[in-house]
C-alpha cells in the first residue's frame, strides 16, 4: 500500500510539477505546525525564531540568503557590491535599488520611504527593538528617490548586509506603523498581530500562542503564486506531536525543527505520510572551558574573573579531554541525521570551515599518555593531580534530555583519563536568562565546564568571532554581560580579529576566519562537540520545500505547491 | 443566610488582595528572565533595552500598584466600554502580556471557549458517569460491579494524562485514524456535519479528562452512600414499608449528596483553570496551555493575572459550596 502510494506520488510529481505553477490559490489549504507557538508577528518586538519565521510569510527583507547561504535579491533588482557600484569604494555606504512594481498587500506602492521608516522604527531608543544589532554602525538611512535607499555607516563596513537582509530584518509598512514608534510600539496590538506586507500571504486571524490563519496575498508580485489559497499555522504542543501529525497521521503538511531522538524520527518515518529534511547552519554544541578561576572560596568580584584557571590553563589537560570524547557516538545518541562531528567553532559556511584539526576518533590511551607527560600523576582515588591541584571539575548545562545523556557519557570518558566531574543541570530559562543576580547563569560561569549550543545569523561570522575578544568577557564591571563566555584572552587573537574587521575580500576573510577558529579551539576556549543541523518534516504531498538554515525556514513558501 | 453571604463576600476582599500580593512577590522572587527565550545571537545590551521597554526597570511596589490599578480599575472599565460602547478606559494602559504585547484579558477571552467546551464537557461527562457508578457500587458493595468500579477508579487516579493522552492518540489517531490528534481551535459549529467534527475532535481529550473526574467523584459518592445506608433513618424508612427505590434514591441519596455536591462545586474553578497537561497533549490551546507557555516565557503579567483569576474563582466557589450545603441540609444554619 505504502509502496504503491509512494510510486504513485513519484509519478504524479513527475507529471504535475510543470502544471503546479499554474494559478494562484488553486491548491486549497496548506497547514504548518510549529511546536512553539508564535506570540506576535512583529519580529522587531520579539527575537524568538517562531515569531520571526511566522512573520516571514507576510513581511520580507530587501535581500535574503538562499539554502546555500548565498545572498539573493528579494525586493531589489540586484545585490549591491563594490564591483557593481552599489557599495562605495571606502566601504561606508550601500545603495539598494528597489525592484519596480512591488505592492503592499493593501494595494499601495512599496517605496524607499517604507525602508527608511523601518530603520527609524527599530533604531528608536525607546522601542526595545530585538533586531537592533542588524542596524549596528548605521549612521543614516536616506531615501534618494522612490526606489533608491542609501545606508551610510559610521565606519568602513566590509560586510554591509546587516540592515534589511534576512528574515530578522524585514520591511514594515510606514503607513501602518506610523503611530507605533518608540514607547508606543508594544501598544499597537492590531498592527503587531496583522502587519501589512509584501509576502505571499496576509493574516486573516491571529490568535496569540495558538493559531494563525492566512490567505494568499492578492497583490503578490508573481501573479501565479502562491499556489495555496489559504494557510493555517498552528502552534503549541511538543516536537513529537508535531512530527506525528505530519509523518504518521498526515493532519499537517509541514513540521518545524524536530529536535527528537534519532530512533523516534525513524519510527515516525515508517508512518509513510511524510519525510524529513535536514540542513546545516553554523550551530555547534560545545563545552566551554573556563579560562578564569571559578573557585567558590573567592569573593564575588574575583570568582570567575581572575585568571588563570588552576588546571584548565594547561593545554595538555584540555587537549586530553577533547581526545577522550567519542564524538561519532555523541552524534549517534543525540542527533542522528541532524548532527555531524566537528572540531570547529565555526563549521559553516564551507569557506570558513577549518580543516586543520581532526577529532573523529576517540583516543583514551593517547589522552592518558599526554596527561602523564605533562606531569599530572594518577592518584590513589583515580583522579590525577599535580602540585596539589586535582583534576576535578564542575560541569554544568541546561536541563534537556540530550544534554544530560551527553553529560553522563562524557563524565564516564573523563573518568577513564583520571578527570573527575560533578554534573549539574539548570532550568534553561535561568541558565540562559541574563539575571545578573542569579549565580546560575551561563554568563556568570560559576563552574569549570559548561555545555550549550550557539550560532550566528547570516553567513558572515565576524560578530560571532568577536565573542572571543578579551574585553568581551563578562565581569561584575559589565553586570556580567558579554559574549566571551569562556573568558578567552589572547593578544594575538585580538590583533588578528582587528585585521578581519578591515578586510573586504571574501577569500581573505575566510582565511582569517579559519585561523581565528583554530586559535580559539587550540588555545583552550572550548571543546566543540557536534555540528547540529535543523531537521524538519513535510508531507509527501507538499512540493517545493527547500530547507534553508541561513534564513527563515519558510523563505520560499510562495513556491510551495500540492503534488496531486 | 443573606447576612452570612454578605459577610463572607466582604472578608474575601482582603483575602484576595493578600493572595495577589503573595503571588506577585513569589513571581518576583522566582528566578528567570523574560528574555531567556530570545536567541543568544541577540546581544545583552539589546536585551536590556527590551527589558526596559517592558517596564522592568521600575521598583517593585510601583509595579505592584500599577498592576492593581490595571486589573481592578482599567480592565473593568474596558469591559463596560465593550458592553455599553462608552469610552471610560480610552488611552489607559491595560494589563499587557510580555510575550504578545497585547492585552492579557483579550487572550483569556479568546481561550475561554475551547477550555469550557473541552474541560467543562469532560467535567459534566465525568460527573454524570461517576454518580451512578458510586450509587451502584455502594448499594452492591463487593459485587463484581463494585470491584470493576474500584479498579477503573484506581486507573483514573494513578495514570497521568501525559500517558493516557498519548496512548489514546496512538490507538485512535495513528492506528485507527478515527479522530484527529490535533484540536482545531478555529473550527466553527454551524450545522450538523460541523457539529460531528467538533464531537470527533473532543472525544479524546474529554475521555482522558473525564476518567480522572469519574475516578474522584465516584469514590466520594460510594463512601458517602455507604455511610448513609447503615444509618438509623434508612432502617426506619425500610420499616415504614417504603419501596426500596424510594429508600435508596430519595432518603439515602439526598443525604449522601451533601458532601459530594461540595466536592463537585470545589472542582469547578479547576475547569476554568483548564487542564495544563491534557491541553498540551491534544493542542487544545486553552487557558491551561496559556498558563504553561506564559510560565515558560516568564511572562509575569500573564501568569499573575491568570493565577489571580483562579484565586478569585476558588474563593467564589468555596462560598457557593457553603451556601449549597445550607440549602441541601436544613439543619445547617449560618445565622
Amino acid at each position: 500500500m505504502n509502496l504503491t502510494k509512494t510510486l504513485l506520488g513519484a509519478i504524479a510529481l513527475a507529471a504535475m510539477a510543470p502544471m503546479a505553477m499554474a494559478e494562484r490559490g488553486s491548491d486549497g489549504n496548506v497547514s504548518i505546525i510549529y511546536w512553539q507557538a508564535p506570540s506576535i508577528l512583529n519580529p522587531f518586538l520579539s527575537g524568538g525564531t517562531k515569531d520571526v519565521e511566522a512573520a516571514s510569510l507576510i513581511i520580507e527583507p530587501l535581500a535574503r540568503y538562499n539554502e546555500k547561504g548565498e545572498l539573493v535579491p528579494w525586493l531589489v533588482s540586484e545585490i549591491p557590491t563594490v564591483a557593481n557600484g552599489g557599495v562605495s569604494e571606502d566601504l561606508t555606504s550601500i545603495t539598494w535599488n528597489i525592484a519596480p512594481g512591488i505592492l503592499w498587500s493593501d494595494g499601495t506602492a512599496f517605496t524607499s520611504a517604507d525602508v527608511k521608516f523601518t530603520a527609524e522604527y527599530c533604531m528608536d531608543p525607546e522601542g526595545g527593538c530585538a533586531q537592533l544589532t542588524k542596524f549596528d554602525g548605521v549612521s543614516a538611512v536616506e531615501a534618494i528617490d522612490d526606489l533608491t535607499v542609501k545606508v551610510t555607516f559610521d565606519k568602513p563596513t566590509p560586510v554591509p548586509y546587516g540592515p534589511f537582509v534576512g528574515g530578522e530584518s524585514p520591511i514594515i509598512q510606514a503607513a501602518q506603523f506610523a503611530n507605533c514608534t518608540g514607547a508606543k510600539a508594544p501598544e499597537c496590538t492590531d498592527e503587531n498581530f496583522g502587519p501589512v506586507g509584501t509576502g505571499p500571504y496576509v493574516v486573516t486571524e491571529f490568535r496569540p500562542n495558538d493559531v494563525i490563519t492566512m490567505k494568499a496575498n492578492d497583490n503578490y508580485r508573481d501573479a501565479s503564486k502562491p499556489a495555496f489559497a489559504t494557510l493555517t499555522f498552528k502552534g503549541g504542543g511538543d516536537a513529537t506531536a508535531a512530527g506525528r501529525a505530519v509523518m504518521e497521521t498526515g493532519e499537517f503538511d509541514y513540521a518545524w525543527n524536530l529536535q527528537l531522538a534519532p530512533d523516534v524520527i525513524a519510527n515516525m518515518e515508517k508512518g509513510g505520510k511524510g519525510k524529513t529534511v535536514a540542513g546545516f547552519g553554523p550551530l555547534v554544541e560545545r563545552i566551554m572551558l573556563n579560562n578564569t578561576n571559578p573557585d567558590p572560596a573567592l569573593g564575588p568580584d574575583e570568582r570567575s574573573v581572575i585568571r588563570p584557571h588552576p588546571s584548565l590553563s594547561d593545554p595538555a589537560v584540555y587537549k586530553a579531554m577533547s581526545m577522550a570524547i567519542d564524538r561519532p557516538l555523541l552524534v549517534e545518541v543525540g542527533y542522528g541525521a541532524a548532527g555531524k562531528v566537528t572540531c570547529n567553532w565555526v563549521p559553516a559556511p564551507d569557506a570558513f570551515n577549518s580543516t586543520s584539526m581532526s577529532c573523529d576518533k576517540q583516543d583514551i590511551d593517547g589522552a592518558n599518555a599526554m596527561l602523564d607527560a605533562a606531569g599530572w600523576a594518577m592518584g590513589a582515588d583515580g583522579v590525577r593531580a599535580k602540585d596539589g591541584v586535582r583534576l576535578s571539575y564542575l560541569y554544568q548545562t541546561s536541563t534537556n534530555a540530550v544534554r544530560q545523556d551527553f553529560q553522563a557519557l562524557i563524565k564516564q570518558w573523563f573518568s577513564q583519563i583520571g578527570i573527575e566531574t560533578e554534573l549539574r543541570n539548570l532550568n534553561a530559562s535561568v541558565f540562559f536568562g541574563g539575571d545578573a543576580g542569579s549565580p546560575d547563569t551561563f554568563q556568570k560561569f560559576y563552574a569549570d565546564l559548561e555545555m550549550y549550543a550557539n550560532t550566528f545569523n547570516g553567513t558572515d561570522p565576524q560578530a560571532y568571532l568577536g565573542n572571543g575578544l578579551c574585553d568581551n568577557a563578562p565581569s561584575p564591571a559589565s553586570q556580567w554581560q558579554g559574549e566571551n563566555i569562556s573568558r578567552f584572552c589572547d593578544a594575538e587573537y585580538d590583533a588578528l580579529y582587528a585585521t578581519l574587521t578591515s578586510t573586504a575580500d571574501i577569500g581573505k576573510r575566510a582565511e582569517i576566519g579559519r585561523a581565528l577558529n583554530d586559535m580559539a579551539v587550540e588555545r583552550g576556549a572550548m571543546i566543540p562537540l557536534v555540528h547540529r543541523g535543523r531537521l524538519s518534516a513535510h508531507a509527501n504531498s507538499l512540493g517545493g520545500v527547500i530547507l534553508n538554515v541561513w534564513d527563515s525556514e519558510l523563505w520560499n513558501a510562495a513556491d510551495w505547491y500540492r503534488i496531486k | 443566610m443573606l447576612n452570612f453571604t454578605i459577610r463572607r463576600l466582604a472578608i474575601s476582599v482582603p483575602t484576595l488582595l493578600f493572595i495577589s500580593l503573595v503571588i506577585f512577590l513569589l513571581l518576583e522572587l522566582a528566578p528567570g528572565d523574560p528574555m531567556a527565550q530570545v536567541p543568544l545571537t541577540v546581544p545583552a545590551e539589546v536585551k536590556e533595552k527590551m527589558r526596559e521597554a517592558l517596564g522592568l526597570g521600575q521598583p517593585l511596589h510601583i509595579r505592584y500598584i500599577k498592576w492593581l490599578n490595571q486589573f481592578f480599575v482599567i480592565e473593568p472599565l474596558n469591559l463596560i466600554d465593550n458592553i455599553a460602547g462608552t469610552g471610560f478606559a480610552e488611552g489607559k494602559l491595560r494589563v499587557i502580556s510580555w510575550q504578545t504585547r497585547s492585552p492579557v484579558m483579550d487572550i483569556v477571552a479568546q481561550r475561554m471557549p475551547q477550555t469550557l467546551w473541552v474541560v467543562g464537557m469532560a467535567y459534566i461527562v465525568g460527573v454524570l458517569i461517576a454518580l451512578p457508578i458510586g450509587i451502584i457500587s455502594a448499594y452492591r458493595q463487593y459485587s463484581v460491579f463494585d470491584q470493576a468500579g474500584t479498579f477503573i477508579s484506581m486507573i483514573g487516579f494513578s495514570v497521568p494524562p501525559f500517558f493516557s493522552g498519548v496512548l489514546v492518540i496512538v490507538i485512535f489517531s495513528v492506528n485507527l485514524g478515527w479522530f484527529p490528534s490535533i484540536y482545531n481551535t478555529l473550527h466553527v459549529v454551524n450545522d450538523w456535519p460541523s457539529f460531528v467534527i467538533q464531537l470527533k475532535q473532543m472525544v479524546m481529550p474529554v475521555m482522558v479528562l473525564a476518567l480522572q473526574t469519574t475516578a474522584q467523584v465516584s469514590r466520594y459518592m460510594r463512601a458517602s452512600m455507604l455511610d448513609n445506608l447503615g444509618q438509623d433513618f434508612t432502617r426506619t424508612a425500610r420499616a415504614k414499608g417504603l419501596r426500596e427505590s424510594t429508600v435508596v434514591m430519595v432518603h439515602v441519596l439526598r443525604n449522601s449528596m451533601i458532601p459530594v455536591v461540595t466536592v463537585i462545586a470545589l472542582g469547578v474553578p479547576a475547569v476554568f483553570g483548564g487542564a495544563i497537561i491534557t491541553e498540551q497533549v491534544f493542542k487544545v490551546n486553552g487557558i491551561g496551555q496559556l498558563l504553561i507557555t506564559a510560565i515558560q516565557a516568564n511572562d509575569l503579567p500573564m501568569v499573575l493575572t491568570l493565577t489571580f483569576i483562579f484565586a478569585i474563582l476558588i474563593v467564589f466557589f468555596n462560598l457557593i459550596a457553603d451556601i449549597l450545603y445550607g440549602l441541601l441540609d436544613p439543619r445547617i444554619r449560618y445565622d
